[in-house]
């Protein structure tokens, strides 16, 4: 067992799993407002890191671009809630799904048509130099984790502490009951898109620079980030965070240290323990088991 | 996740439309379909002939999945795994042994049954999304594992396998396309015609009563996880045959035709044409093969966004599939005529 190596691997595997974790919240916010898993996340988050890209463009300083992309994200978010989901909100859950597809489809296709398929530079407010083991987390990594953690605290005191984060999940766990309770339950749902969308263009911003950006950057990505959230137990954001890490870790020292077959087969070994993981505990490592009356 | 629908019951068959009976307009529709199916390749150009031929492939494929989804009520993102098995069986078999094409049909399906059963079992842990999730880990890893070095003896690596395509027995007057197609279509209306029985029959009534409450149907004496299993199994079979059908019909299989976006297409086919529906399979068939293609003409650039607003429109106008709708005007007709 080389040591150094598997240090420098775990170190590499934590920067990439910072990606997937911010994914995955924003793929489990969206879970706990709409109870679907959101086919669409990665390409709303790839829409918004273009606009970003746009305005910086235009001459925008990076925050102000950061913060206005938030804002429109959150917008978009609640107006595609609106728009395409309010009126078939009877039609069954696969029917959603179908939905689901065709918006990726569209914002997918709708970013390569207004901004072409080559590969642009996004850059980072944090950096680029090396943090942490000759180069392997760079400040931007260290950045990203950070504000991936930052968001985590946010959101637990948004959902905990306050009143609309109560009627949110009030909401989503019992939808009848919150509405004689006198929530707008539609509204909560259109503000659960509406952040899953702004937490999905943070996440986009902090992405784009590692991987660049173009329409298809997502695609592996939310893969990884469906695979974190459902690993972590979908009902938890803490859960989404460490199955992101977790994910990103075992993708690189499978690769590295299985022999024969590791390095083709990474992605296949790390979803493989995952359904392990799932057989074991199938609510996910941190996810509530849901109990229900028969 | 509630996956499935309650439908809109049919009425009773005794019940009229303009004075016939509906199963007489059942009898009717079906005489209609296979007339126009069997009349179709000497009045169309060969193209379409194939892509008919393709449409056909993928309603068989998209019956498996319903077999599972919409009368066993376990969802799977990974059918294109069982597809591709199936399509590399038939290629293997007729590369390296030079196995005659039919005979190639029933292996796939049994291997793609074993395969099926075998998933199957681990996959009675997991519900809803966790299901979701296993079977996408199937339909991610598959073109990996087709690709993996120390297989390329056999499946030919990232180039694939090329089979020649088969020519019309007996001296028949067709071509290499209409016998293809004929054939797909034989097979395809076996399939149906087990599909049919197997529904209605004991085992049928065993899998819905499954989907529709597992507790009281193990209660009633239903062996909840084996029948969980073999219908895995049963719907591997399916759409394994369809795959070894779509090796033979392309002549050629590689890796990049099998992955996850198979999967969302056959997915959609069956959300599409209804889900717990098998004459609505077929209606999935031609959207799968057909839907892209329309986008694609109407704006090559915004194929994607064209192809995405079409799949919106038709969940708008058939929240449950083409099949609920049919439902939907058959009942209201039948309450008008009385």
């Amino acid at each position: 067992m080389n040591w150094e190596l598997l240090l420098h691997q775990v170190l590499a595997g934590l920067a990439t799993g910072g990606i997937y974790a911010c994914i995955a919240l924003a793929v489990v916010m969206i879970y706990q407002a709409i109870d679907h898993l959101n086919f669409a996340q990665g390409e709303m988050a790839m829409f918004s890191t273009f606009i970003a890209w746009q305005l910086i463009e235009w001459g925008c300083p990076y925050w102000v671009a950061f913060v206005l992309t938030i804002a429109l994200s959150f917008v978009a978010g609640v107006a595609i809630e609106r728009i395409v989901f309010k009126p078939i909100h009877d039609a069954p859950v696969l029917s959603h799904i179908v939905v689901f597809i065709a918006l990726f489809s569209i914002l997918n296709s709708l970013a390569g048509w207004i901004w072409d398929y080559t590969i642009k530079n996004f850059p980072s407010p944090f950096g680029t130099r090396s943090l942490l083991g000759n180069g392997l987390i760079s400040a931007h990594d260290g950045g990203m984790i950070a504000v991936t953690l930052v968001l985590l605290v946010l959101l637990y005191l948004f959902f905990r502490h306050t009143r609309i984060g109560l009627a949110m999940r009030a909401a989503a766990a019992n939808p009848e009951s919150a509405r004689l309770a006198g929530i707008r339950v539609g509204w909560m749902i259109a503000l659960g898109w509406g952040m899953a969308a702004a937490i999905g263009a943070v996440a986009g911003m902090l992405i784009a620079p590692v991987v660049f950006l173009e329409p298809n950057m997502m695609l592996g990505i939310l893969l990884y980030g469906f695979a974190a959230a459902v690993v972590g137990g979908l009902t938890s954001p803490g859960g989404a965070v460490v199955g992101g890490f977790a994910v990103g870790v075992i993708e690189n020292v499978a690769g590295t240290f299985i022999p024969y077959f590791g390095r083709e087969l990474k992605l296949t070994i790390a979803l493989l323990l995952i359904v392990a993981v799932l057989l074991v505990k199938p609510s996910g490592l941190f996810g509530r088991t849901v109990v229900t009356r028969v | 996740m509630e996956a499935i629908p309650t439908p809109v019951r049919l009425p009773a068959a005794e019940s009229a439309i303009a004075g016939l009976s509906l199963s007489l307009w059942r009898r009717l529709a079906i005489g209609a379909g296979l007339v126009l199916a069997l009349a179709l390749p000497f009045v169309v150009k060969n193209f379409l002939v194939f892509q008919l031929t393709l449409a056909i492939i993928y309603a068989v494929a998209i019956l498996g999945l319903n077999l599972l989804t919409g009368f066993n009520g376990q969802f799977s993102l990974g059918h294109s795994a069982f597809y591709a098995i199936g399509a590399y069986t038939a290629a293997i078999m007729m590369d390296q042994w030079d196995v005659a094409y039919y005979w190639t049909l029933p292996a796939a399906g049994v291997i793609c049954l074993v395969t099926g059963f075998l998933f199957g079992l681990p996959a009675l842990r997991l519900e809803g999304v966790y299901l979701a999730l296993a079977t996408f880990a199937l339909a991610i890893a598959t073109p990996q594992i087709l690709k993996f070095s120390p297989l390329e003896h056999w499946t030919g690596g990232v180039q694939g396998i090329v089979i020649i395509k088969p020519d019309a027995p007996f001296g028949l007057p067709i071509n290499s396309d209409q016998w293809v197609y004929f054939f797909t279509l034989a097979v395809a209306v076996v399939l149906y015609v087990c599909a049919v029985n197997l529904v209605r029959s004991r085992t049928g009534r065993a899998m819905v009563a499954i989907r529709d409450n597992p507790v009281a149907a193990g209660a009633m004496g239903v062996n909840v996880s084996l029948y969980k299993s073999l219908t895995f199994g049963v719907s591997a079979l399916f759409t394994g045959i369809a795959g070894a059908l779509g090796a033979i019909v392309t002549g050629f299989v590689a890796p990049d035709s099998f992955t996850f976006a198979l999967s969302i297409q056959l997915f959609v086919g069956l959300v599409v044409g209804g889900v717990g529906s098998i004459p609505g399979t077929l209606f999935g068939g031609l959207f799968a093969l057909f839907a892209p293609n329309i986008a694609e003409s109407v704006s090559k650039g915004l194929a994607g966004a064209v192809y995405g607003v079409i799949l919106v429109l038709v969940i708008y106008v058939m929240p449950s599939g083409a099949a609920g709708l049919v439902r939907l005007v058959v009942s209201k007709l039948a309450r008008s005529g009385r």
